[in-house]
């Protein structure tokens, strides 16, 4: 017996989804730039391909990441991975062996128990089919997990799953139906020629004692040849498109492209590598401290892929990064968010199925300058020249504690330096990108720019994580930029700022932009070891939290705001420190909002520790004398 | 008159027959705490390009709401969403969303139409 009706859906599924995978990978290296094509080639032909290899094992198939965080959902998606995957492997390597002929049609490893149903009774065949049934139980395992998830979430260890659509759904139910129906369908057939490990063995023979095994496997087969058809032909219209596209997603990566602010098909292969896992709703504060639970990535991703208007989406969100770093397939979700934001509105239109498997890449208009400016009423001007500038920032002006600070500092370590906005500067401009404004933040980089060009620095510093990422970033500046914590890390290792130690407590708190959003994450906590007693909290590094009042977020209230500060500055003031302290003003004066522990930026706590030099009075002044300014009269 | 040093003042009642209210209901629709503004005036005393300007971003919510839209079509312009108005406000407006709604409101409905 070599071909049997039944394997044809299969068929259908397989060589339909296979030359589907080769078309759309076609599409999407056409769709990268040149650069990105030539890193695609030299990453795939080059010293990458053996790590990438190494990535597509770990990670698509035993999904190391998620074992790491969270062993029970890693369990679940390991066993379906890589379990399928080895059942394939080895089933293929059984058919090879076993089978009448060598290198046989696929369908002939799938379906293999139904053409050699006497196949497995003695010996080393015995033993083989003692593997493949340990296999399938081990597959079995993990869908019963992912069942008992779709109702109750938190068995695996996640307090919210994924919502689904109806095309979701039946592609989910044709998986779920697959391992159950090959079990059902090799009981049957093992029951009735009395063949088949513990397993299917097993249950065949129990099944054969009451039902007419021979008859009952046929519609079996069927079933799970269908099922196997529909999973398929459903997969490039649902989640399950990530199998195909994380593959070309792990191989892009490793060779070097990156989403950068440029919308093409890096964008559209990283939405469709997003499985809707769901480890990103958990991630999210606003999940769990203000209650909102339908704008995380993992829904934005969703809904650009189905074409919806994501805007409302797409700008309620902190912007803090959590879901990148916690992301097990480590797609740059914060960056496609600001590809979103600057889309703006989209049109929801209903797709043709053509479209569906076919879809058009959105297209992001270029941030441009256009002939009408809208900060036409900035004046240039010629700052002084000096070697090092101080640049505040707004939310730097609102706390003034942080600037006097920063001033003593400086003036105690005898940097000469200019203080770009003492009169109050012009915005950097990064607010206006996380608002989508892209044009218009242009134009302040422009005048920024300027300005910093023409003091002819070469250090600029600046108080504010916002303003630091930006002047990083956006800004083509030939100068060093420097958060106030690092050029603080710079004095002191270099003697020129001498400071007491305090005897304080200390928790830090790693603001977004600064930690997860630039990497600086050691200079500040190096500065507060100098000056006091730093202690550990629960969220440290890239799994800090975000302090709520976060200018990425347009939409959320202050209500929620307020909802994700408390809870923050619960957590971080747990082991009750002195001085819960900071490195940003926005961070600063969300928290101090929301407890009564005393808040404090970095500069402050080493303004209070800088060692005052000995006070040289001049006895014969007399005390209480005013110098007036020569021009004070007028 | 003019000849001699005097001038006609022009009216100045707001005259909700004519004005349109409709931007205003745009943004309150979508974000309600444009409603509970008490135009004290802290974001237009913190304000970054109120610095540069006479750009008020009190004056811009009151027009808004008498609906004089023209008046603010060109000047919303000038904000730039830095954010020190959201850290003032004492009612907890959430003055960057007014912004921006209003922005993307004044291109869905271009001068003169209602």
């Amino acid at each position: 017996m070599q071909f049997d009706p039944f394997v044809i859906p299969f068929n259908i599924g397989l060589y339909f989804i296979l030359i589907y995978a080769v078309v759309r990978s076609v599409i999407w290296f056409n769709g990268l730039s040149r650069p990105d094509k030539l890193r695609l080639q030299r990453g795939f032909f080059g010293k990458t391909f053996g790590q990438s290899i190494k990535e597509i094992f770990l990670e698509s198939l035993i999904h190391r990441k998620i074992l790491k965080s969270n062993p029970r959902l890693g369990y679940m998606h390991m066993s379906l991975a890589f379990g399928w995957f080895i059942l394939i492997l080895f089933g293929t390597i059984e058919a090879d062996v076993f089978g009448a002929h060598h290198l046989n049609a696929p369908y002939k490893a799938i379906f293999f128990k139904f053409f050699y149903p006497e196949h497995g009774r003695l010996g080393f065949e015995a033993a083989y089919s003692f593997l493949m049934d340990l296999i399938l139980a081990f597959i079995l395992s993990g869908l019963l997990l992912a069942i008992i998830k779709r109702f109750s979430s938190k068995v695996v260890g996640m307090k919210k799953t994924t919502k689904l659509r109806v095309l979701d759904k039946v592609a989910l139910t044709s998986l779920w139906l697959i391992f159950p129906s090959r079990l059902l369908a090799e009981s049957f057939t093992s029951g009735a020629y009395g063949t088949g490990s513990f397993l299917t063995g097993s249950l065949g023979s129990v099944l054969a004692s009451f039902l007419p095994a021979q008859e009952m496997a046929y519609p079996f087969w069927w079933l799970y040849s269908l099922s196997l058809g529909t999973f398929f032909i459903l997969l490039p219209l649902t989640r399950y498109m990530h199998i195909p596209t994380e593959l070309f997603l792990i191989f892009a990566r490793n060779s070097g492209i990156k989403t950068g602010d440029q919308p093409g098909a890096f964008r559209e292969i990283q939405i469709y590598s997003c499985s809707s896992c769901g480890i990103c709703i958990d991630a999210c504060q606003l999940n769990f401290s203000a209650g909102i639970t339908n704008i995380q990535s993992a829904y934005l991703m969703k809904g650009i892929r189905n074409n919806e208007n994501v805007s409302d989406i797409a700008f309620n969100c902190l912007m803090c990064g959590r879901c990148d770093q916690k992301c097990p397939v480590g797609i740059e979700l914060t960056p496609l968010r600001m590809l979103s934001r600057r889309a703006g509105e989209t049109v929801e239109s209903e797709q043709t199925i053509w479209q569906k498997y076919f879809p058009e890449r959105q297209s992001v208009m270029p941030a441009r300058l256009v002939p009408d400016p809208s900060y036409a009423f900035l004046k240039q001007y010629e700052p002084a020249k000096t070697d090092v500038i101080y640049f505040a920032g707004c939310m730097t002006h609102l706390t003034p504690a942080i600037k006097n600070s920063m001033v003593a500092i400086l003036e105690a370590s005898g940097v000469s330096y200019n203080f770009l906005d003492e009169m109050g500067g012009v915005c950097c401009g990064r607010p206006l990108m996380l608002a989508g404004q892209d044009r218009e933040a242009r134009e302040l980089i422009n005048h920024n720019s300027q300005l910093i060009w023409k003091s002819g620095a070469h250090t600029l510093v600046t108080s504010c994580p916002i303003c630091y990422k930006v002047f990083k970033e956006s800004y083509y500046l030939d100068v060093e930029v420097l958060h106030h914590s690092q050029l603080i890390k710079n004095l002191i290792e270099d003697g020129s700022l001498k400071l007491n130690f305090l005897r304080r407590k200390v928790t830090y708190h790693a603001p977004c932009e600064l930690g997860r959003g630039s990497g600086v994450y050691d200079e500040p906590k190096a500065v507060l070891r100098y000056v006091a007693r730093l202690q550990e909290t629960g969220f440290e590094d890239k799994n800090s939290l975000c302090c709520g009042g976060s200018l990425g977020n347009i939409k959320i209230s202050s209500r929620q705001k307020s909802m994700i500060a408390h809870d923050v500055a619960a957590e971080l003031t747990k082991d009750n420190p002195d001085i819960l302290a900071t490195s940003c003003p926005l961070c600063k004066k969300t928290l101090a909002a929301a407890t009564t522990t005393k808040v404090a930026d970095i500069s402050e706590i080493v303004a209070d520790a800088i060692v005052k030099p000995a006070i040289k009075k001049k006895l014969t002044e007399p005390a209480g004398k005013v110098e007036m300014p020569a021009d004070f009269q007028n | 008159m003019d000849r001699f040093g005097f001038s006609i003042s022009k009216g100045r009642q707001i005259d909700y027959d004519a004005n349109s209210r409709h931007i205003a209901d745009f943004i309150s629709e979508r974000e309600p705490s444009f409603r509970v503004c008490i135009e004290c005036g802290c974001c237009s005393a913190t304000c970054t390009t109120g610095n540069f300007t006479n750009f008020s971003l009190r004056e811009l919510q009151i027009l808004l709401k008498r609906g004089e839209n023209e008046k603010v079509r060109e000047s919303i312009k000038k904000c730039m969403l830095c954010g020190k108005c959201i850290l003032v406000c004492p009612r907890g407006v959430n003055t960057r969303n007014v912004v921006t709604l209003a922005r993307q409101a004044f291109q869905k409905y271009p001068a003169n139409a209602v």
